[in-house]
């Protein structure tokens, strides 16, 4: 467990520190609705227990019966869970999950700045989450794969029916992703990572 | 947006061009840092925690003698992270603590930063 010091803050344990050569690091979000298996995928490769890092937006109200027209506030904490994986001496990554509810899309700013890609895991339960999420990284310009997370007793579709109703480009991958499974969510990141490489390398068409 | 968009990806892949090394900490990293704290900066202290600090400020001193990022940071010291910015801010005004920067990536990452993280990814 984490050590309490004098100054009553914990720390990273012993075995959870970065090397000092350690110079930059890259993220990767992973994005789904709640108990999508976000949080299990990401403690599934991660070499330190999954951390929680929490982002607070003070929000101006929807106005609904707001009588006095006075700007209602609601102050908005978010959790997010991440990990760590170092790839090298020098380079680090680290995989954030995030809701994928339309209602935390205000932590996607900072998140996505910078991020090498996305990871939207699937839930066949509730298909319309991640419908909404792929349009809105589409918009945004953030390369994704798409991870189906087949839990037992959720229903089974073929890749093909699924691409057809998230309306999913051919060329985005779709992968079978099992989040409790370490070679099933390296996979997924390699699947990721192997199309950005593609996305890099293929010449740009005209526009 | 994403205009670089994929024609079919069915192509041999290039090799990947020795030249374009992806940027570490290179001379961009002063305007990076300026640009303000991603949750992947590494935070890294530069000396021994003031006995003079604030308790919050101590601690990040003191858990940043390895890197960590701001999110470990945040996390560690169940700070929310915009309450950790202004914090760390000071910290790096007054020289306790440097920034290094995520690896920028532009509109896609560089090739070689690919190859370096499917090359880790392996070893899992």
């Amino acid at each position: 467990m984490d050590y309490k010091s004098s100054d009553g803050y914990a720390g990273p344990r012993s075995e959870d520190t970065l090397p000092a050569s350690a110079t930059a690091a890259v993220k990767v979000v992973i994005v789904g609705g709640f108990g999508v298996g976000k949080t299990t995928l990401v403690g599934s490769v991660s070499e330190i227990r999954p951390l929680t890092t929490e982002e607070t937006m003070t929000q101006a109200g929807v106005g609904v019966d707001d009588l006095a027209g006075i700007e209602q506030k609601t102050e908005t904490t978010v959790a997010m869970d991440f990990g760590r994986i170092s790839i090298n001496d020098q380079l680090v990554l680290y995989l954030f999950g995030t809701p994928g509810q339309q209602r935390f899309w205000f932590l996607w700013n900072g998140l996505f700045e910078g991020a090498l890609g996305a990871v939207v895991l699937l839930d066949t339960r509730r298909m319309e989450v991640s419908y909404d999420v792929i349009g809105r990284l589409e918009e945004r310009g953030v390369p994704f794969v798409v991870g189906v997370n087949a839990f037992p007793g959720a229903p089974r579709y073929p890749m093909s029916e699924l691409r057809t109703a998230m309306d999913l480009d051919d060329s985005v991958p779709m992968v079978d992703c099992d989040a409790r499974d370490r070679s099933s969510c390296r996979d997924t990141l390699m699947a990721l990572m192997r199309y950005l490489y593609t996305l890099t390398t293929v010449p740009t068409e005209p526009q | 947006m994403n205009e670089a968009a994929p024609g079919p990806a069915s192509g041999p892949e290039p090799a990947g061009n020795p030249d374009r090394l992806y940027i570490l900490n290179g001379g961009e990293g002063h305007a990076e840092a300026k640009k303000g704290l991603d949750l992947v900066t590494l935070i890294v202290s530069r000396t021994e925690p003031d006995p003079g600090l604030q308790p919050e400020h101590a601690a990040v001193v003191r858990m940043c003698d390895y890197p960590l990022s701001v999110a470990e940071v945040s996390a560690y010291l169940e700070l929310p992270v915009s309450t950790l910015t202004p914090l760390l801010t000071e910290l790096l005004t007054g020289g306790q603590v440097e920034a290094r920067p995520p690896v920028p990536t532009a509109a896609l990452p560089d090739v070689r930063l690919l190859e370096a993280v499917m090359h880790g990814l392996q070893k899992l």
